[in-house]
């Protein structure tokens, strides 16, 4: 079994695989969501103090647990190329890259209208959401990276020395973020720490960060594809395939 | 190997002052940048003496990372790099070497023109002192980071904006420790803690820069 | 069930906004995500 996958390491045996999984993590994308959404409106109370705004978090917290997740994969797989010269592997952290600063990008979205009727402005400077920003940028620098260097061979192996880069310093950034925010605002006003976690919110916030996680499998794998054809167009397999369809 | 070190650095630093005139913009870019702030957002002394620290070092971050493109380009360009390359040196001697100059060339003198600039914004004796440590423990990070951002940068379009984007998100702890050190001061409170976290992360930042810079040069010139 | 009527649930206690600002932009993201991706994908079996 384990000689079998590693026969998926190669672009041609993989990208048949990722397009037969792409429906089933979609399918599972939809159905976790709508559990979840299910429980974000339906069955989580209202909360004492911010009332109905508070359900920002099922969209929330899930897109910031996957904003970090997402980059540590990423730049795992960034770095599998890097050590192994696997070319696939270099194009799954290409494809997973824009999901990842999609999902960075939502949960500043949603953290700023959470935090407008909550704590009265538009931007709260904590630890956690400026982290989020800086992780943004990093997603930003990686794919502007990627983007700026013509030769894909070039382009994965500066990516994961970046990736590496940035995923060790993602908990030193977090670090200081977390003590610049105590040192300017004393008691620290946390967006996380205000409803306290009732057993039914947190599930919600668990099914709808599967949800987000298979998503993240469908879109992925979708993009991962099109790198695939990209960047194998020479290869006598995509000829035949494009010559087929 | 340290005879290779200590001949890159002059030659670096003979190369520099050969053009001194790309030294002297950096410092003054620092200058100039440092007193834009106060025309941005008032004269009120309180106001300017709570923003010194802040604006000091971004005006720092930013002259080194106007400076970066040119650590390897020149010698990109006219194939020196590649020599170096492929000599009986360490790679990671031309990078920490390359790193040490651009300090002493950059770094060094901001973080000497730091505390005039603090006299401009009415900081104390005290937090100046502050302002002038944190420089120079700080300073050599921006070289060492910066150092691999210009190698994985090197000979890419829009390379200078580039670089900025991918390393000033990495500046963010130098940022945070070395004016949260000056405001700590500021406030009564001893910036050793600051002072210490910085130099720890000084340490960090010497082992992954050069790492980074030395594959990113291997990746760049293959 | 939380919620009286349908008026109650796009109120949101008066959040609305908020709330559907929230979900609607990432359904938004999500959508633009899908279609950028079909389009991609269209381009490159061409």
């Amino acid at each position: 079994m384990a000689f079998d996958l590693f026969r998926f390491a190669a672009p041609q045996a993989f990208f048949p695989l990722a397009g037969k999984l792409i429906p089933w993590f979609s399918i599972l994308a939809g159905m976790l969501a709508l559990a979840g959404l299910y429980i974000a409106f339906f069955v989580a109370p209202t909360d004492h103090q911010q009332g109905e705004a508070y359900r920002i978090i099922f969209i929330h917290v899930p897109a910031a647990w996957m904003s970090m997740f997402l980059y540590v994969v990423m730049a795992g797989w960034a770095g599998v190329g890097l050590a192994l010269n696997t070319r696939l592997s270099g194009m799954m952290a290409s494809a997973i890259a824009p999901t990842g600063a999609l999902f960075t990008f939502v949960a500043l979205w949603s953290g700023a209208l959470w935090g407008k009727p909550t704590w009265g402005t538009w931007w709260v400077w904590d630890a956690r959401l400026t982290s989020e920003l800086v992780l943004l940028f990093l997603y930003l620098g990686f794919i502007a990276l990627k983007g700026a260097i013509p030769d894909p061979v070039r382009a994965d192996r500066a990516g994961a020395i970046l990736a590496l880069v940035g995923v060790v310093n993602v908990p030193i950034i977090y670090f200081s973020v977390q003590w610049w925010n105590t040192l300017h605002q004393g008691a620290s006003v946390s967006l996380m720490r205000a409803p306290s976690m009732a057993a039914t919110m947190l599930f919600g916030m668990l099914l709808m960060a599967l949800a987000a996680w298979m998503y993240s499998f469908a879109t992925a794998f979708a993009r991962l594809r099109a790198i695939i054809l990209e960047r194998e167009r020479d290869a006598e397999w995509v000829r035949l395939q494009r010559a087929a369809a | 190997m340290l005879q290779a070190f200590s001949l890159i650095v002059r030659r670096e630093l003979r190369l520099a002052l050969r053009r001194k005139g790309d030294v002297l913009n950096v410092l003054v870019f620092f200058v100039v940048v440092a007193s834009l702030f106060p025309l941005g957002v008032g004269p009120e002394p309180n106001q300017l003496r709570a923003m010194a620290a802040g604006v000091v070092w971004i005006a720092a971050l930013l002259a080194a990372v106007l400076s970066l493109p040119r650590l390897f380009a020149t010698d990109y360009a006219d194939g020196t790099l590649e020599q170096m390359l492929v000599s009986p040196q360490p790679l990671i001697v031309v990078v920490l070497a390359k790193a040490a100059a651009h300090w002493l060339l950059t770094g060094l003198p901001l973080a000497l023109a730091a505390p005039l600039i603090g006299l401009q914004y009415d900081l104390p004796a005290g937090a100046l002192g502050v302002l002038l440590a944190s420089l120079l423990i700080g300073t050599p990070v921006l070289s060492l980071l910066g150092a691999a951002g210009a190698a994985l940068t090197l000979g890419v379009r829009g390379g200078g904006a580039l670089l900025g984007l991918l390393v000033l998100p990495l500046f963010v702890p130098v940022l945070v420790f070395g004016a949260g050190a000056v405001t700590a001061t500021l406030i009564g409170i001893n910036p050793s803690a600051h002072l210490s976290l910085l130099g720890a992360f000084l340490a960090v930042s010497s082992l992954i820069g050069p790492w980074a810079a030395c594959a990113a040069l291997r990746v760049a010139l293959d | 069930m939380n919620w009286g009527s349908l008026d109650a649930f796009l109120a949101m206690g008066g959040y609305g906004t908020y709330v559907w600002g929230s979900y609607g932009v990432t359904i938004l993201c999500i959508i633009l995500e899908i279609l950028s991706l079909k389009t991609s994908k269209g381009r490159s079996t061409a």
